[in-house]
């Protein structure tokens, strides 16, 4: 069964440096460009895990988890935060908002695809 | 290309987007206008550069828009107020911003003092703006108790079907939990009862509640099982979940498990818990900052298409026209009714046709807008280069024209806005003498103007010195002394190669350094640039250009049996010439006479090489033509056939260059016609009018080289 991650990043930079890395590892990659680009994804998808950028335009990270977490068959969806943010209120609220892990840009490709084995289980 | 050469340059290409939003949001800050989202916007642009450049390593471009984003970020949550002098600061900062990304992506320095000293301009403005130092923000959530349990069934307990796991979700109700199973106790299979009870449940509960609501959980099975309960207010309170390290600061926190439904922050963080990622940022004194979700703007649904896709549509689409054009010339000939059922159909094609080119045009239609955002910034330099007091206003960023030709005003138009604050404007001294304001006003518009793009750069400066001027280029041998000058044909000596330089330009209050650079970039672009002068009023630069480089709208005519194109936007009047007002100079050039003043001849064919012979004026066809410079020259040729938009196609590319030829296009027939140069045509035809006639300064004037 092979693992699809949804990547929601606002940066193409970005998200082509995910798709690469996450091609490369091996799984089915998706891409969305903000959070309502993501709500829009899975509504026809169902991801293993998702990676979501935190500041993004028009929804943002936390708006995304939660909306995530609001439909009653995603509850238990795999949704790690990749950003450069370190405010520690900032993760917080990702937690609360049901984010499942919280990685900090740069990434390093192996721990990345590592922490998503992890969390896709 | 490498795919991470290609993931570098799009990095680079979304930089630039990002440096565009960055500073035209600072600039509408500026200004007062801005709303929530623009602040916004302008820090997710800085923070954008800021995570890309962490995946290149570009380490210094990371530290200056960590610095950058620090301070944005305090402006986004009010701790900072965005006064006239943070944003002086945030403007200056995108420009070393704009410095460092160029740098990184040529490999290039920049002025690192330049840098480090914003550095400190920016701490010393955060710690002015909001006063307490930001101690490690207190947890802000209360502190909650911590009970850990151990629980440990007796086979009794699986007995009374009990369920281990509805305890546990009992306990949920009280607070978060962690849950790990102990199975030390468990034997080897071959001892094992299947009745036995060998586990142990160790449980972190976080709740604010009595050591009794903890027990109560237990209490239908607290006589079938051990259950140990202890307060550890002290320990971490959730043993900390993974965390992983890597280099160059990479840091992956798995977050303990909590229940989404959970509302609020769920603990404390034990502090050593956090030291990966501080250790991994240098300082953040922002930590207040309650990041509003961003209101949904307004969104317009866009995708991103390589340029290259769309060329190749515009290249195709071009072929269709051609194409059509054949079929319809096909239907003409085979002496089809204009009302039969094909002639009909053919015009609805046409008609579709012809949307389809608008249509793809438009797609790479784009508003000057990026290249206008690029002007504050020269223009605060290059005000801070000279010492003037600038204003710059633009007028008519939406307008739209073709990427191709936006690629290629960038270079003029920067050229102009530094003419006119380096030459137009005064400085404020003699500009408080003049009566005026000190501060000198720079407008920059875009329109459309008859099928053309017109942007002009006007400033309030003192105008064109004429007398300077004049005498400059009477030193310089590019006028005669005696030569009377209208006060238009003086203004426009500045675009003359030759007329100044430099070290000249510093004493003229006029202008005139690079003029005939922009001159010929332009003219390279079929455009025309003009200026109008008004002394102590300043002066204005007027760009046409056409709106594509992909089509043309011509003039279809023959000469000595060849299908040539002349160029619409050159036709000034179509004439038919009387032997009586042509006049012949004494070199192998005639001359007509046009309403009291006389314009060069050219016969077409002739001058391309079609025939050795002159035709008889009167037997032919003239068009008043006017190249660049508003320099006019009456074309001959045998016949005119109509007007059409044409394809252009390259004759370099697809032959090599040829003197008086512009380019090529193909026609309904699928022959082949050339567009003629007008300007070079109507240039060669003035020199060859001049020569031996020094005393013609009027002509003169018009060699443009």
């Amino acid at each position: 069964m092979i693992t699809t991650v949804l990547t929601v990043d606002d940066s193409r930079a970005m998200r082509d440096m995910l798709r690469h890395s996450l091609l490369a590892a091996g799984f089915r990659v998706l891409q969305a460009e903000d959070g309502l680009h993501g709500l829009e994804v899975l509504e026809t998808e169902r991801p293993d895990v998702i990676v979501t950028d935190i500041n993004m335009p028009r929804m943002d990270g936390f708006g995304f988890i939660e909306a995530v977490r609001r439909d009653e068959t995603r509850r238990s969806m795999p949704v790690l935060v990749l950003t450069t943010e370190v405010d520690i209120e900032k993760k917080n609220r990702a937690r609360a908002a049901g984010a499942t892990g919280w990685i900090v840009k740069p990434f390093d490709p192996i721990k990345l695809v590592e922490a998503i084995r992890r969390v896709a289980a | 290309m490498d795919p991470m050469a290609a993931i570098r340059e799009t990095f680079f290409q979304e930089c630039e987007e990002q440096l565009a939003e960055l500073e035209a949001g600072l600039i509408l800050m500026e200004s007062g206008t801005a709303e929530a989202e623009t602040v916004n916007a302008v820090f997710r642009a800085v923070h954008s550069i800021k995570g890309g450049a962490g995946i290149f390593a570009l380490d210094a471009l990371v530290r200056f828009a960590h610095v950058f984003e620090t301070a944005l970020d305090q402006v986004r949550s009010g701790t900072l107020a965005a006064g006239p002098a943070v944003l002086n600061l945030l403007l200056r900062a995108a420009d070393v911003l704009a410095d460092l990304v160029r740098a990184a992506r040529e490999n290039g320095t920049v002025d690192e003092a330049r840098t480090a000293a914003l550095v400190v301009e920016f701490i010393q403005i955060s710690n002015l703006g909001h006063e307490p130092p930001p101690a490690p923000k207190p947890k802000a959530t209360p502190k909650v108790p911590v009970w850990n349990i151990a629980f440990t069934p007796t086979p009794a307990l699986y007995a009374k079907a009990n369920e281990t796991a509805l305890l546990l979700r009992e306990l949920r109700r009280l607070g978060p939990v962690q849950v790990a199973l102990d199975v030390t106790g468990l034997p080897e299979l071959s001892e094992l009862d299947p009745e036995g009870a060998y586990l142990t449940w160790n449980i972190t509960l976080e709740a604010d509640c009595p050591e009794q609501a903890v027990r109560n959980v237990f209490e239908f099975v607290e006589d079938d099982c051990v259950l140990e309960i202890s307060a550890a207010a002290a320990e971490p309170v959730l043993k900390p979940g993974d965390v992983i390290t890597g280099d160059n600061g990479f840091s992956f926190e798995f977050f303990p498990p909590s229940m989404p439904e959970d509302e609020e922050v769920v603990a404390a963080e034990p502090e050593h818990h956090e030291a990966p990622q501080i250790a991994a940022q240098k300082s953040n004194p922002v930590e207040a900052m309650a990041a509003k979700a961003e209101s949904a703007a307004a969104v317009s649904a866009t995708i991103r298409v390589d340029l290259d896709r769309v060329d190749r549509l515009i290249d195709l689409v071009g072929e269709l026209v051609i194409n059509e054009a054949m079929l319809s010339q096909r239907v003409l000939e085979a002496g089809i009714a204009r009302a039969s059922g094909v002639a009909m159909a053919l015009e609805e094609l046409e008609h579709l046709t012809r949307e389809i080119q608008d249509s793809v045009m438009a797609i790479r239609a784009q508003p000057v807008r990026s290249v206008f955002q690029r002007m504050p910034r020269l223009v605060r330099e290059v005000a801070a280069q000279t010492g003037k007091q600038v204003r710059l206003l633009t007028e008519g960023e939406g307008t739209e024209v073709d990427k191709t030709v936006i690629e290629r005003i960038a270079d003029p138009l920067t050229h102009m806005i530094r003419n006119a604050i380096d030459h137009g404007l005064e400085s404020p001294e003699k500009r408080h003498a003049a009566g005026k304001p000190a501060e000198g006003v720079v407008r920059l518009t875009a329109l459309h103007r008859s099928g053309r793009i017109v942007l002009e750069v006007a400033d309030d400066g003192a105008g064109i010195n004429r007398e300077r001027v004049k005498q400059k280029a009477v030193e310089n041998g590019l006028v005669a002394p005696d030569a009377t000058l209208t006060d238009d044909e003086i203004d426009n000596l500045i675009f003359l190669p030759g007329f100044s330089t430099a070290s000249t330009v510093s004493d003229i209050s006029g202008r005139g350094v690079g003029m005939d650079v922009v001159r010929q970039s332009v003219a390279a672009l079929g455009g025309r640039i003009s200026i109008a002068s008004r002394p102590g009023h300043g002066s204005t630069f007027t760009l046409s250009l056409p709106l594509t480089l992909a089509v043309l709208d011509g003039m279809v005519v023959s000469a000595h049996g060849h299908t040539l194109i002349i160029p619409l936007g050159a036709i000034v009047e179509t004439l038919k010439p009387k032997a009586a007002d042509v006049f012949p100079l004494d070199g192998e050039i005639n001359v007509i006479r046009l309403r009291g003043g006389y314009v060069p001849m050219v016969d077409v064919a002739a001058s391309l090489g079609y025939c050795e012979e002159f035709v008889e004026p009167d037997q032919s066809v003239a068009l008043l033509v006017e190249g660049e410079g508003g320099v006019r020259a009456v074309l001959l040729v045998d016949a005119i056939h109509g007007q059409r938009q044409v394809v252009i196609k390259s004759l370099e590319a697809n032959y090599r260059a040829v003197p008086g030829i512009a380019a090529a296009t193909v026609m309904g027939d699928g022959r082949v016609a050339l567009i003629l140069d007008v300007d070079a045509v109507v240039k060669t035809a003035r020199n060859e009018s001049t020569r031996g006639e020094p005393g013609r300064s009027e002509l003169s004037l018009a060699e443009a080289r």
